[in-house]
């Protein structure tokens, strides 16, 4: 009995052909939920059942996954999914940002720049942009319809008017292809400047919400503002404390409970390429250890 | 009388076939005007061609009704080929089908007789695979929007010839409207309803 157990890439081929369809029209209509039939996955709802149907459904032996969450390759959900395909598809799996083609990502996009080759699949968790300010789905769908997008706008001013400024700071609503309204998941709104105008397609998919959407490559997608308060990416105002970058997002990690805290690159795989290549922060250890080493050594 | 058994076969690996298929279809999708190759070969019956064989293997089941033009849906090779590998159900109403299959496209009906899909749901519109001579040689074109870094440029030998001036209506419709698939043999390049095309003459 060595049979497989599974259909490869666990999802059985009628599931991938309507999941393949979806696919196809989110493409043609950027920035447009597409309904459809979300299937029970073994994982529960919240660690990406929506990216995993649609890396699933485009998944082939010959592609390369890379999986993050919130930028690493480390945690459970990431170590999960991609053991999870290297099960039931086969297929090679890598932690290096060029080297893939097709990444499955929660919460955000590799600071390496992607490229014409490569896939980006986010997990959803919800997926209408206007969900927490209309709650009647007939509302909304009507709202998309008509591009009838003040609502939005009007919570944007509504930060302003209460702190000053334009307080989101994720799941920053972003206008694709100068039409539909989209929620670009819960990434940094640091992230929104790299979808626009992408070599990569970027396709999402939310899996209790039953919604696929994407962004063709070298698509326009523009941070909803106003003139007078322009959107801002954010990041902490701090090197990378491992590898000195300026330019990554950073995760705040709190080391004592005396006020101690540092400063490190999310993207763990940029954060590890960086120190490879020489680089170092104000509190990285290894190459000072190394030569400690060294010295001992001689 | 075609039995089953001399039918012209399906997917030699139903599932990998499929799965680079539609990466093909997809890749076209996603990069209006580039010409993809589908790989993995299926027979195809009387006038449907092998790329054509292939996405309908790929895409149609039987939640996908599909209308077909009179040249295919004459070959009682195709309508059998279909039924038993796909399951689709052959409609006679172009308005409610998922697909549509031209092989003669000097004969293709209005596009107003495909489903445009409605405002709110723009998704459930008739996509149309039409054959053609060639992506290789013929007319250029010009294509410009999402998917396309400025512009790409087409050659391509296509009936109807005013295709791309009836595709027009796309840009009022929006985001209702038709995608277009063409296939010559095993290439493909789609159409999809944000792609603006000008015709640049031979």
């Amino acid at each position: 009995m060595n049979a497989p157990a599974y259909n490869f890439a666990y999802l059985d081929e009628q599931t991938k052909r309507m999941i393949r369809r979806a696919i196809l029209k989110a493409i043609a209509i950027p920035g447009y939920q597409v309904p459809f039939a979300s299937r029970e996955m073994p994982m529960p709802y919240g660690w990406g059942t929506g990216g995993v149907q649609v890396t699933a459904a485009i998944l082939g032996p010959q592609d390369v996954l890379k999986v993050i969450d919130q930028g690493s390759d480390d945690t459970t959900n990431a170590i999960s999914i991609r053991k999870f395909f290297a099960k039931t598809a086969g297929v090679a799996t890598t932690t290096a940002t060029d080297e893939a083609t097709v990444i499955q990502t929660r919460h955000r996009i590799p600071e390496t720049a992607l490229n014409e080759n490569q896939v980006l699949v986010y997990q959803v968790p919800i997926p209408e942009p206007l969900r927490f300010l209309e709650p009647r789905e007939t509302e909304t769908r009507r709202m998309h319809a008509l591009a009838e997008y003040g609502l939005m706008h009007v919570k944007l001013y509504e930060d302003i008017a209460r702190f000053g400024h334009i307080a989101t700071a994720y799941a920053y609503p972003v206008k694709v292809n100068a039409r539909y309204v989209m929620d670009p998941s819960p990434t940094p709104k640091f992230d929104n400047p790299k979808m626009d105008n992408s070599p990569a397609l970027q396709l999402f998919g939310a899996g209790r919400e039953k919604r696929i959407y994407a962004i063709p490559p070298y698509t326009q997608v523009v941070s909803l503002d106003f003139e007078d308060h322009p959107f801002e990416p954010y990041r902490f105002n701090a090197p990378c404390a491992l590898c000195g970058a300026e330019n990554s997002y950073l995760d705040e990690i709190v080391t004592d409970d005396k006020g101690g805290r540092m400063f490190v690159c999310s993207d763990t795989d940029y954060c590890e390429g960086r120190q490879a290549a020489g680089h170092h922060g104000s509190l990285s250890a290894a190459p000072y250890k190394d030569k400690a080493q060294e010295a001992a050594n001689g | 009388m075609t039995t089953i058994a001399e039918l012209p076969p399906g997917f030699a690996d139903k599932v990998l076939s499929a799965q680079s298929t539609f990466r093909s279809v997809m890749d076209a999708m996603a990069r209006p005007g580039s010409v993809q190759r589908i790989v993995p070969m299926a027979g195809a019956p009387g006038p449907m061609m092998r790329g054509t064989a292939a996405i309908a293997l790929t895409l149609f089941d039987h939640d996908t009704p599909l209308w077909l033009d009179a040249r295919m849906a004459e070959s009682s090779d195709v309508t059998k080929w279909l039924k038993f590998h796909t399951g689709a159900p052959v409609v006679q109403d172009s308005s409610i089908a998922s697909f549509a299959l031209i092989s003669d496209g000097g004969a293709l009906p209005a596009l107003e007789r495909f489903a445009f899909g409605t405002s709110e749901y723009p998704d459930r519109s008739t996509t149309v695979v039409i054959q053609v001579d060639s992506l290789a040689a013929g007319r250029s074109f010009e294509l410009r929007g999402p998917g396309i870094d400025g512009v790409a440029t087409l050659q391509a030998s296509i009936k109807p010839f005013d295709l791309f001036e009836r595709l027009h209506i796309n840009e009022a419709l929006f985001p209702r409207g038709i995608d277009v698939v063409l296939v010559a043999d095993d290439a493909v390049v789609a159409i999809p309803r944000t792609t603006r095309v000008v015709s640049k003459g031979s």
